[in-house]
């Protein structure tokens, strides 16, 4: 990055189709979460209950695990995506905002990791007996 | 630094007339902010004792029909059709469509509606069913 002229200094930061990607990457997932979200609340209406033994016999079929999977996917790189843009705009402090997108990375990770685990749990051992 | 510091910078917030796609622009980032943490924690939370045991779930339940429960479950519901809606307004902008000042002041003040709306709708549903 050149320090002197406003062309140098935005050399290589342009677009070269890689700048954008931020902003496609929270289009493409938002609307992921529009389907996926919108098919979890219409299944958890229609579900006959929500005790224990009926949604572990729901989510234990591979139709409904695999989207569950794919919508926590879809949700926490959404959330991670937004979230580090409000940071950037809301914490100014240069070190402290790479401490708090560092705690985001693993918030995001971390939280889809263990609901993806639950999913996976339920749908390998089976329905409840 | 090529700039010069005498050159204006753009008008501050505290100078702008508040309206109504203000309101929804910082609703976005609100209701988002608020899907983020305590929506997906609760499903993911959700999900977890649905897989530890009939005891963790059981908790869960007891917590998510407990009249806070309620409180935070119908207030998600309402982040997440507001979020839904005012991204959906999102993609129509990135298209280059809908900023006609009049246009834009309208549907700012219809998604609201609409997504109180949804919300209703999918409470009553609940409500009435055998939840």
């Amino acid at each position: 990055m050149g320090s002197g002229t406003g062309i140098g200094r935005v050399r290589g930061l342009g677009s070269a189709k890689h700048g954008a990607h931020h902003w496609l990457a929270q289009r493409y997932t938002a609307v992921g979460n529009l389907l996926l979200v919108l098919w979890l609340i219409f299944s958890l209406v229609s579900l006959p209950g929500l005790d224990y033994e009926s949604v572990r016999n729901w989510i234990a079929n591979p139709l409904v695990a695999v989207p569950l999977m794919l919508m926590l996917v879809s949700v926490f790189y959404h959330l991670r995506l937004g979230m580090q843009i409000m940071l950037e705009d809301y914490v100014h402090d240069k070190g402290l905002n790479f401490f708090c997108i560092l705690l985001l990375n693993f918030y995001a990770i971390g939280g889809a990791a263990a609901g993806i685990f639950a999913i996976a749990k339920i749908a390998f051992m089976g329905a409840a007996s | 630094m090529a700039r010069t510091k005498s050159r204006p910078l753009s008008p501050h917030l505290t100078i702008w007339k508040w309206g109504p796609h203000m309101a929804i622009s910082i609703l976005h980032r609100i209701t988002g902010n608020g899907l983020a943490t305590v929506g997906i924690l609760g499903v993911v939370w959700w999900l977890l004792a649905a897989a530890t045991g009939p005891e963790a779930y059981a908790r869960f339940i007891a917590c998510a029909t407990s009249p806070i429960g309620y409180l935070v479950m119908i207030g998600i519901s309402w982040f997440f059709f507001q979020h839904m809606m005012s991204g959906l307004r999102h993609f129509v902008l990135d298209l280059g469509a809908g900023y006609e000042l009049n246009v834009n002041k309208t549907w700012s003040m219809v998604i609201p509606a609409l997504s109180t709306l949804a919300t209703v709708a999918l409470w009553a549903t609940i409500f009435s069913g055998k939840i």
